[in-house]
């Protein structure tokens, strides 16, 4: 096939074939106003003219300062965190500000040495043998680790997985967005009303059919799940157990290797609570580690240590020939980069706090959400969800429409948590609220006293 | 030129094959090792899958590349062999002594369809032009 654009005649064909008369009718979803059909003659009507840079800094900081300086107690998968000022300093150097793993690999030997400390750190942190040098995010680590389940399983041969409704709504959905197509369905597991979580009563003693479990851990509702027994169950029935973890809470919690007789098998989960800061969705990588025999189905790069000629240690990109551009049509996955920035200022982040600054940020999470709690359901007509323990997030149910509350509070300057209503409908007027090690007393203090004069309203 | 032993059948695409009653044992070639480079790693089937003829079955990876083996006849795994998982480089040092796994046979009249050792010998050289 010659390395040409396409010809009159291959366009013609392709949308003969899809059944479409000229390639503006593949954008008829986007609404006419809003588009500016190419080849057109008018001009871009909604596009205003250029502005001098001066004038659009202006412009833009006036629209930033709208925004004011909210006290955020929305958790929900992106979570606040302090970030020491030296993590971004040094990520933004010269040196490493990269988005991309090298393709030159011997060439960016501080980068390849970066990551494969990045995956230390991980490994240690999940108690896996291996991880990958990161992923685009938590929701596609998700899908990554099914495919990867999917393959690994051959005992099974099952194309079935397991899914607790414990887990990420959007990490449920784009999961399934890109596995379904392969053949794999997702099963939803439904979760205790009282408890929040999975209750290992509920599963089938029955012969399972399932590639595997997946187990959330927090879950979405920030309740730590039965991780040993559901694991154990798990591997009774011939399915493996996909972990989806907050890597900051395994600064205190027991690390997914240590679950149950065997532990997990595979790890993935969002690592923007390591030194990446919320900013509108991402950008934020996703985390995969898993034990040594599943290695060869892992997707994404693989940074291993060596010795060179004359023994001095070197860093080089490993098990390639599993991926795309060697192995074509049948690589592990087509991950073909990552989020080496993020990565960057997590391995960078993880070095300044330390294990022990890690454990010390989840616990001091943990307390605040506690010490929220206990204001919050003081309050008349609040109460907690869920009679389970809970890391930094917690669901609070009103007796009063959820939207409206959270509005009140927004007017206030509160960002006051994530509503549940369209995910979770049967949870009522609940939502989603998170305190991290960011929120002090007064802060807490404010949040419980202006939600009660807005429900004494 | 690579060595192809006269008393094996062979594939196009580069497997052999020894017969003793209904069981068939395979391997890979020396000149397939030879194009592959140093083995690293070998992925076998399970033992009890069954395969029809042509299904890719293991793959071979090797420092430069990952390539399928196809399984030359249709039939059941009946043996592995576990050693490889340790020393895959005996694919390289011993191409017709390190067998990959063992089939036991749904249809030994496909056998006549396989290349002797002097068809292959040309398939074999033609591929190294």
């Amino acid at each position: 096939m010659p390395f040409v654009p396409h010809t009159e005649e291959d366009i013609r064909s392709m949308l003969d074939a899809i059944g479409v008369e000229s390639i503006n009718d593949l954008f008829d979803e986007i609404p006419a106003d809003l588009r500016h059909d190419l080849g057109d003659e008018k001009p871009l009507a909604l596009v205003p003219e250029g502005l001098p840079e001066s004038e659009v800094a202006r412009l833009m900081r006036g629209r930033a300062n709208e925004d004011g300086a909210p006290l955020c107690f929305i958790g929900a998968g992106a979570y606040e965190h302090h970030i020491p000022a030296a993590v971004w300093e040094i990520t933004t150097r010269g040196e490493f500000y990269s988005a991309y793993t090298p393709y030159q690999a011997e060439a960016s030997q501080g980068t390849l040495q970066l990551l494969y400390e990045f995956q230390t750190m991980m490994a240690s942190l999940t108690g896996m043998d291996v991880s990958n040098g990161s992923l685009y995010d938590g929701a596609s680590s998700l899908a990554e680790a099914i495919l990867m389940a999917v393959r690994a399983n051959r005992k099974s041969k099952s194309k079935r997985i397991l899914v607790p409704r414990t887990t990420h709504p959007h990490y449920r959905k784009t999961a399934n967005t890109i596995v379904m197509n392969q053949g794999i369905t997702l099963e939803e597991l439904d979760y205790n009303a009282e408890a929040g979580h999975i209750d290992p009563a509920s599963l089938s003693d029955e012969p399972g059919d399932f590639a595997a479990l997946v187990i959330p851990y927090p879950n979405f509702f920030g309740v730590l799940e039965d991780v040993d027994v559901l694991t154990d169950w798990a591997h009774a029935h011939g399915a493996l157990v996909i972990a989806v973890v907050n890597p900051l809470a395994l600064g205190l919690l027991k690390s997914p290797g240590e679950w149950g007789e065997k532990g997990a098998d595979i790890v993935c989960g969002e690592g923007q609570p390591l030194g990446v800061p919320m900013a509108s969705g991402g950008p934020y990588y996703g985390i995969m580690c898993c034990k040594q025999a599943l290695v060869r189905q892992m997707p994404g790069r693989i940074v291993g240590r060596t010795v060179d000629l004359d023994g001095k240690p070197g860093y080089a990109l490993t098990l390639q020939a599993r991926e795309q551009h060697i192995r074509r049509s049948k690589a592990t996955s087509n991950i073909c980069t990552n989020q080496g920035l993020m990565v960057t200022a997590s391995t960078i982040h993880m070095a300044l706090l330390g294990a022990e600054g890690l454990k010390r940020v989840a616990a001091q999470s943990h307390a605040n959400k506690q010490q929220l709690v206990e204001k919050l359901t003081a309050i008349d007509g609040v109460s907690n969800a869920f009679n389970r323990p809970c890391f930094h997030e917690v669901v609070i149910q009103l007796k009063t429409s959820a939207s409206d509350v959270l509005d009140s509070l927004a007017e206030n300057n509160i960002l006051g948590g994530y509503s549940l209503v369209e995910d979770y409908p049967e949870l009522g007027n609940a939502i989603l609220v998170c305190a991290t090690e960011t929120k002090s007393s007064t802060d807490l203090e404010h949040y419980a006293e202006t939600l009660q004069r807005i429900l004494n309203k | 030129m690579s060595n192809v032993p006269a008393e094996l059948k062979y594939t196009k695409s580069h497997e052999w094959v020894s017969l003793d009653g209904d069981t068939a044992t395979v391997g890979i070639t020396d000149h397939a090792q030879d194009l592959l480079g140093d083995m690293v790693f070998i992925e076998l089937p399970e033992v009890g899958a069954n395969f029809e003829k042509g299904d890719d079955c293991a793959v071979v990876e090797s420092v430069k590349a990952a390539s399928d083996v196809y399984s030359p006849l249709s039939g059941e795994v009946v043996e592995v062999n576990e050693a490889l998982a340790d020393s895959p480089e005996a694919v390289n040092n011993e191409p017709y002594a390190s067998w990959l796994f063992k089939l036991k046979l749904s249809d030994i009249s496909q056998l006549d369809e396989m290349l002797d050792a002097d068809s292959y010998s040309g398939v074999a050289a033609d591929d190294s032009h």
